[in-house]
């Protein structure tokens, strides 16, 4: 058996309901009675990691789900209301032995003492699998849900004018305190603080213990933590981004963004903007991947995924629209694309399935072999923790470092 | 004739952050890694439990200003563990203790909905409520409460999760395919709700799960914990484990109902018990002995001393007499995060009489709070603790025991192979699950029947 010695290629897959087009829960695989279960994620995360994925991400939110950005649709012909993603993680975590368990948290409306234990815990319950994907919530029903806050309407259109800038820039630096305050108490934990020491009566060695007294525009925190220093350290810190404020956000805080090129200079100018980001971070000697997501309709032949494209969108009653480049065509076509980006300076991907039913199966039994036979991806799971299938070390304990 | 036998509920509380948790024992695992809470609910489920139950603690304690180091610290976050749990057990309920002060009741309601879904019908949240600045610290929201309002909130935080749990009635859901239609109703999840706390609205996006609601449990003792809970719980988790008083809270919280429209077997009563077992009486009788002493150490029982005295003790002898000097009285405590320094309410009166105590019997400060800090609630052989539990709730000082075992995670492990099965002999407790869901093992119904069989019992 071969083997490769550096996965030169990273893969993800993004779940998300039934599927990423707004149809998918129609085709026969899909299982929409199923989506509330155990056994319906259990069995989609067992068949990523038996196509050796990185890891997955699983979607979610603090209101319905909507077509429109800033407010409900009301519609009735797709899926709507989905669990909490960090439990649902939790859930398959015991199921699962390699793959990297990422749900998504949003900062907005959530307290980052909660989200720190919670990911914290992902890890024990994973051994050193977990991460989380941090997403921001400017809808203001969602704010609504909470009432502590009312924000403005908004559109995707408004987003991009001056005073939308304003908003997100305020959500996204939120969001970086949110992170910075998740990361502190990880550390806040010493890993030798538990101690056990009969002769004293103590358990633990208090002075490895660590107040964060974090202080910040939007709120602070004391700690330390409940909850011990999880496994990995410092579980994974990935986010989405599609402009230079959450490419901040990516640089600041992240060790995997997630990013939607369209072609492979597109790719380059979004990496290199990342990377100057991320050196006036300080952060330039640190390893931050840099994904790109794609959609994928995956078939033996071209024409089949074409057609079940062009199938999906007529039952939706309209063409299926993403932030993502959309791919249809065979798995041997995508390792092409994937290949060709990846010299832009991408180290990975995020795939997000049409039809999770179909196009997952075809990732991990088309897509994998095929980069298996180029030798750009791993033939086994080479690592314990996620981290380490990334490649990123434990890191150092930033409160021990400076004792 | 006679009354017929009650059916016993019993429960498993992870010993974890505890001080009754022996984490010095060579037999001690780890209260952290999965693999304690894995096989803690195995043998709980292994012996039919009930439940699992985890208690919360959302700050380190702090003693003097300083971290508690003599306990067990750390504990994972509630949800996720239990979350994880469901997947290694198939039967057993799984109890979270939710703070209704540090959350918001959307995202309580969504992660309770969703561990209902995700365990087929096995959540249950222990209410509690916090009012102190001290937790508050660690939370964005900051605050804090006035301690009169904590009930007030406590109780329209749970009237909302519930607006919330019942904003689906479970038919939305079409899902066909073949037209096209995946909700029945645009409007699913719909609630409004204005109120002092809370003021919230839009739509709920986690559908009916399995029990409709989680089985609600509270435990606060005071007048208002009591009316709370008869007003609103299915369950009380409280901490009158003997005979004496558990009689008299049990006949005091069951009379409360009826003002509520409610009936007796609506709400369970379900003290935390520790226990000492070995094979004979006069062996457990040393077992306790010999765990009281472990319990206590010499550090601890100065400890335990300066939450009466709130005063630094650190200079006396542990295995000397009692401080001469009195308590300090006023209201700035020394001990922080821990529910127990309030059961001291006159800690001068507590002072004299623990000296008058010492002095009669010769004991050091470590005897004394050995002697006066709680005793096991079971001590004795297999045969002698199956009777005394199943005599304590044929006499109705409670409906079952929600049992702390003193060593993570191996600590009940006895108990279910030697005790449990005597109970069965009886046929006071079950030998298998009777049904799916955590409402099945407490013979509470769906919230949808209990609402249907008042609508018949009104018409």
């Amino acid at each position: 058996m071969s083997s490769t010695p550096a996965s030169p290629l990273r893969l993800a897959v993004a779940l998300d309901g039934t599927g990423w087009h707004p149809a998918s829960w129609r085709e026969q695989v899909a299982r929409p009675r199923d989506l509330f279960t155990a056994g319906y994620w259990a069995d989609l995360i067992a068949e990523a990691e038996r196509g050796l994925l990185d890891f997955v991400t699983l979607e979610d939110g603090l209101g319905l789900q909507s077509s429109h950005y800033g407010e409900l649709d009301g519609r009735t012909d797709q899926v709507r209301g989905r669990l909490d993603a960090v439990l649902t993680a939790a859930r398959i975590a015991p199921l699962t032995r390699h793959i990297g368990l990422v749900p998504t948290v949003i900062t907005t409306h959530t307290e980052p003492f909660h989200i720190s234990k919670a990911i914290a815990t992902l890890d024990y319950v994973s051994s050193g699998r977990a991460g989380l994907r941090v997403q921001i919530s400017a809808r203001p029903h969602e704010a609504d849900h909470f009432g502590r806050r009312t924000f403005p309407p908004l559109s995707l259109q408004e987003l991009q004018t001056p005073a939308g800038q304003q908003r997100l820039t305020e959500h996204f630096d939120e969001a970086a305190d949110h992170v910075e305050v998740v990361r502190r108490l990880w550390d806040s934990w010493e890993d030798d603080a538990e101690i056990r020491d009969v002769t004293t009566g103590r358990f633990i060695d208090r002075d490895k213990l660590h107040y964060i007294d974090f202080e910040g525009s939007h709120f602070s925190v004391k700690g330390p933590s409940i909850t011990p220093r999880p496994p990995q350290g410092q579980p994974l810190v990935t986010a989405l981004a599609h402009q230079t404020v959450p490419y901040r956000l990516v640089a600041r805080q992240a060790d995997v963004g997630y990013v939607t090129p369209h072609n492979t200079e597109d790719a380059r100018e979004i990496v290199a903007e990342i990377r100057a980001e991320q050196e006036r971070a300080g952060r330039a000697d640190e390893l931050l991947h840099v994904f790109g997501d794609l959609v994928v309709f995956l078939d033996d032949d071209q024409a089949a995924a074409e057609d079940r494209r062009a199938r999906l969108d007529a039952l939706a009653g309209e063409p299926y629209s993403s932030d993502a480049r959309i791919f249809a065509g065979t798995p041997a076509q995508l390792a092409d694309v994937l290949q060709e980006l990846g010299e832009s300076g991408l180290s990975g991907f995020r795939l997000r399935p049409a039809v999770a039913g179909h196009d997952l199966p075809a990732i991990t039994r088309g897509l994998v072999p095929e980069l298996q036979r180029r030798g750009a991806f791993r033939t086994a799971y080479e690592a314990d923790t996620l981290r380490g299938l990334l490649g990123l070390g434990r890191p150092a304990n930033r409160y021990a470092a400076t004792a | 004739m006679s009354k017929p036998l009650k059916q016993i509920h019993l429960a498993a509380h992870f010993p974890g952050v505890n001080n009754t948790t022996v984490w010095s024992d060579p037999e001690a695992g780890s209260h952290i890694e999965f693999d304690s809470f894995a096989h803690f609910a195995r043998t709980a489920e292994r012996a039919k439990f009930d439940f699992l139950f985890l208690a919360e603690g959302l700050r380190l304690r702090e003693q003097g200003g300083k971290i508690y180091d003599l306990d067990v610290v750390g504990r994972p976050d509630t949800f996720t563990v239990l979350a994880a749990l469901a997947a290694v057990t198939e039967h057993l309920g799984l109890t979270g203790t939710i703070n209704s002060t540090f959350n918001e009741p959307y995202e309580v309601a969504r992660q309770f909905a969703s561990l209902d879904h995700l365990s087929g019908g096995r959540s249950a949240w222990n209410v509690v409520t916090s009012w102190d600045a001290f937790t508050g610290e660690n939370f964005r929201r900051g605050g804090f409460l006035p301690q009169k309002e904590r009930y007030s909130r406590a109780k329209e935080f749970l009237a909302t999760a519930n607006e919330l749990f019942d904003s689906w009635h479970g038919d939305e859901i079409v899902a066909d395919q073949a037209t096209g239609v995946f909700l029945r109703d645009a409007k699913a999840g719909s609630f409004v709700h204005a109120g002092q706390h809370f003021d919230i609205h839009g739509q709920f996006n986690v559908p009916r799960s399995p029990q409709g609601r989680p089985v609600i449990f509270q435990a606060g003792d005071s007048e208002e914990g009591r009316e709370f809970a008869a007003s609103s719980a299915d369950a009380i988790f409280s901490r009158h484990a003997t005979l004496t008083d558990g009689q008299a809270f049990y006949t005091d919280v069951k009379n409360r109902l009826a003002k509520y429209g409610r009936r007796n077997d609506q709400l369970l009563i379900l003290p935390a018990a520790s226990f000492a077992l070995a094979d004979t009486d006069a062996e457990a009788e040393e077992l306790a002995r010999e765990v009281r002493r472990q319990q206590v150490s010499g550090a601890t029982a100065l400890k335990h001393l300066e939450f009466v005295w709130n005063r630094d003790l650190s200079s006396y002898d542990p295995e000397g007499p009692l401080p001469d000097i009195d308590p300090d009285v006023s209201d700035n405590h020394i001990s922080k995060g821990r529910a127990q320094v309030r059961m001291y309410r006159d800690p001068l009166a507590t002072a004299r009489e623990w000296r008058e105590l010492a002095a009669a019997n010769h004991w050091s400060i470590r005897d004394l709070v050995i002697h006066t800090g709680n005793r096991q609630t079971f001590v004795g052989s297999p045969s002698t603790i199956a009777r005394t539990i199943n005599d304590y709730v044929q006499a109705d000082a409670s409906d079952g025991f929600i049992l702390v075992p003193h060593i993570t995670p191996t600590g009940l492990d006895t108990f279910a192979d030697k005790v449990v099965p005597l109970l069965q002999e009886q046929g006071v407790f079950r030998t298998d699950y009777e049904g799916p869901t955590l409402r099945h093992h407490l013979g509470l119904a769906h919230p949808d029947e209990a609402k249907a069989s008042d609508e018949r019992a009104a018409s």
